[in-house]
């Protein structure tokens, strides 16, 4: 499972110093229950702070059930449950006292199909969750808050001239970008991405690769991808999940550096997946 | 006699993508055709009427085009011709009641849409002049209450049905009871109102509340499936958006789903008013008939367009052609207030639709 004792990653994007406020995810004996279906199984993981950790595995294998329970996402399904625990700075996001809400508002997410709201501007596409949540901002606040979301999103340039205009406007690429600057605007701690890419031409894809390049300096994100370069490209850690067969529930099979777990990962099923040999 | 002289079909090229088709002189030939036949028929028939002869020509049209177009265009073209001729047929067949309809009381209203009709009441006419200024009011007055009461219940039931009775017991006990209320006959509506009533202010009592509640007994249904069916339509995407940011389940709902569908949630509620605003049943047991204008919906009775149409033609007074001229002009009024309702509902709902999806 998990190895335990894996060199330190190459890229090292904090200091000693930063360490202490870091947001190290720490995910032990996790099952995760559509009903009485289990469809992870077992999972322990550790997630290290500001950088990029991405899901790898075939459809179905559970690795965005398992994205989705680490902000609590996963029980607004229907009978959907989970056991065991996700910790976050030693806090058990599944504590008895913890409100899913106030855990979402410190780990966001961007799902697979951009979702922008079709009621809202640009603008109050990137202040809907601080609007959302809080009372009032201020004029100048929220024109900080918007430009400086938008900035981290890559997006500022090409939109500043039209912030009032409606997001569903946006190319797919761009709505996908405000989704990003919409999470990022309630200052998360945490960015878990959802197949960000998948529906998204080679040059978005290649813009919200960046992105995540530049933003693994303030947050810690995971990403769930089909994309193996992508998976390569962009993290420093990957997890490999599996699943025996239909009706058997997903389970990680290994997580190593990236670069250990494309070139030399130590369980065959990793090996045959990672180069195609499989699924 | 050759019949070469025209050409009803165009020749097949060489080419595999092309086809014979029938030439616009063909096709006008057998709208000739169909019409010369329509008219000897209805001759034969008992005399040349407009109406039979379009409805027989019709008739002759779509069969001579089908057989026309499979000998010469092929069976697939032939029933897309076929076809078309049934949709365009059904739809012309519907649209002549609503034009007949309208028509009718345009051409019988006019004669008392005048100034007076809009300004003046009932009070004191026995036979010509008065007017449906009382009834005007009692219709708005009616309604809109009725609107009040049902609207916010019928929002919050669908609210509750889609957002958190997810197939519970008591969600599908719910559906159940609003499709039964769905059914209930108006006038049963309109006894129910009146006997509560009753209750309150005794025998006898009628008032403009007692129609409201009548009204909204047949409305909230209505709201109730509209909204239902526009909140299911809002995607799950921008809920899991809106949690994903932390925002609570009952402000996604307020800010994010309900704005989201409230151009068809708008619609609905227009629709459930249109149900409801023409009314007669219920309003006579309920409300009643008053002769002047009642601005108090808690006591007395008050007058609808549709109750004064119904009276207009039950107790026309003398001369009656009074009686009946104001029943119509009243009825126009009542068309007039519907359409301009749907049209404001559509203006509202394309102000309010979200933008820059297609």
């Amino acid at each position: 499972m998990t190895n335990e004792n894996i060199a330190e990653h190459t890229v090292e994007p904090m200091s000693a110093a930063d360490a202490n406020t870091e947001h190290r995810i720490t995910v032990r004996g996790l099952n995760i229950f559509y009903g009485k279906f289990r469809a992870v199984a077992d999972v322990d993981m550790d997630i290290e702070p500001q950088s990029v950790t991405a899901l790898i595995g075939p459809s179905g294998c559970g690795k965005s059930t398992f994205l989705r329970s680490l902000n609590r996402m996963h029980e607004v399904i229907d009978n959907a449950t989970v056991e065991g625990t996700v910790q976050i700075n030693g806090v058990d996001l599944y504590g008895p006292k913890i409100d899913p809400v106030q855990v979402r508002r410190k780990i966001g997410m961007v799902f697979q199909r951009p979702n922008p709201f079709p009621t809202m501007s640009i603008a109050e596409n990137v202040l809907a969750g601080k609007r959302l949540n809080q009372r009032r901002i201020k004029k100048d606040e929220a024109d900080q808050v918007i430009e400086q979301a938008l900035r981290d999103s890559n997006l500022w340039e090409e939109v500043k001239d039209r912030l009032d205009a409606p997001g569903g406007g946006l190319s797919g690429g761009q709505q996908q970008r405000l989704c990003i600057a919409r999470a990022i605007a309630v200052e998360p701690e945490v960015l878990l991405m959802d197949e960000p890419c998948s529906a998204l031409d080679p040059i978005s894809t290649l813009a919200i690769e960046q992105l995540m390049l530049q933003l693994r300096r303030k947050y810690t994100i995971v990403i769930v991808t089909h994309n193996m370069q992508q998976a390569a490209r962009v993290s420093e850690r990957t997890a490999f999940f599996n699943i025996e067969g239909t009706g058997k529930p997903g389970r990680l099979i290994e997580m190593d550096t990236t670069e250990v777990m494309f070139a030399n990962p130590t369980q065959q099923a990793t090996q045959d997946y990672v180069t195609g040999r499989f699924g | 006699m050759s019949v070469s002289t025209v050409e009803i079909a165009n020749a097949a090229t060489t080419s595999p993508f092309d086809n014979r088709t029938l030439t616009a002189s063909g096709r006008a030939m057998i709208v000739a055709a169909s019409l010369v036949v329509g008219v000897a028929l209805s001759a034969v028939l008992g005399g040349v009427a407009i109406v039979r002869v379009v409805a027989i020509a019709a008739v002759l049209h779509t069969a001579a085009l089908y057989l026309a177009s499979l000998r010469i265009e092929g069976r697939r073209r032939a029933i897309d011709r076929l076809m078309t001729s049934v949709v365009t047929g059904s739809f012309v067949l519907v649209l002549i009641p609503l034009v007949s309809v309208i028509w009718t009381s345009i051409d019988r209203g006019a004669a008392r849409f005048d100034g007076a009709f809009f300004t003046e009441t009932m009070r004191g006419v026995a036979g010509a002049g008065g007017g449906a200024k009382h009834a005007i009011i009692g219709t708005l007055i009616i309604t809109g209450l009725a609107a009040v009461l049902s609207v916010p219940v019928g929002i919050l039931v669908a609210v509750y049905l889609v957002e958190y009775g997810q197939r519970n017991r008591l969600s599908s006990m719910i559906t159940t009871m609003v499709d039964v209320m769905t059914g209930i006959p108006s006038i049963v509506a309109g006894l129910f109102a009146y006997s509560l009533f009753v209750i309150f202010q005794g025998p006898g009592a009628r008032s403009g509340i007692a129609g409201a509640v009548a009204l909204s007994v047949l409305m909230t249904p209505v709201i109730v499936r509209a909204t239902e069916e526009m909140l299911r339509l809002v995607s799950n995407d921008l809920r899991e958006a809106s949690f994903a940011l932390g925002v609570p389940k009952w402000k996604t709902i307020v800010k994010v789903v309900l704005p989201t569908a409230v151009g068809g949630i708008l619609t609905g509620i227009t629709l459930a008013i249109a149900r409801v605003i023409g009314e007669t049943a219920p309003l006579l047991i309920a409300s009643g008939l008053a002769q002047d204008t009642n601005l108090n919906p808690l006591s007395g009775r008050m007058t609808t367009l549709p109750v004064m149409s119904y009276y207009g033609y039950v107790a026309p007074g003398f001369p009656p052609e009074a009686g009946y001229d104001r029943g119509w002009a009243a009825a126009l009024t009542l068309i007039i207030i519907v359409l301009v309702l749907f049209t404001a509902a559509r203006v509202i709902a394309k102000v309010l639709q979200p933008k820059g999806f297609r």
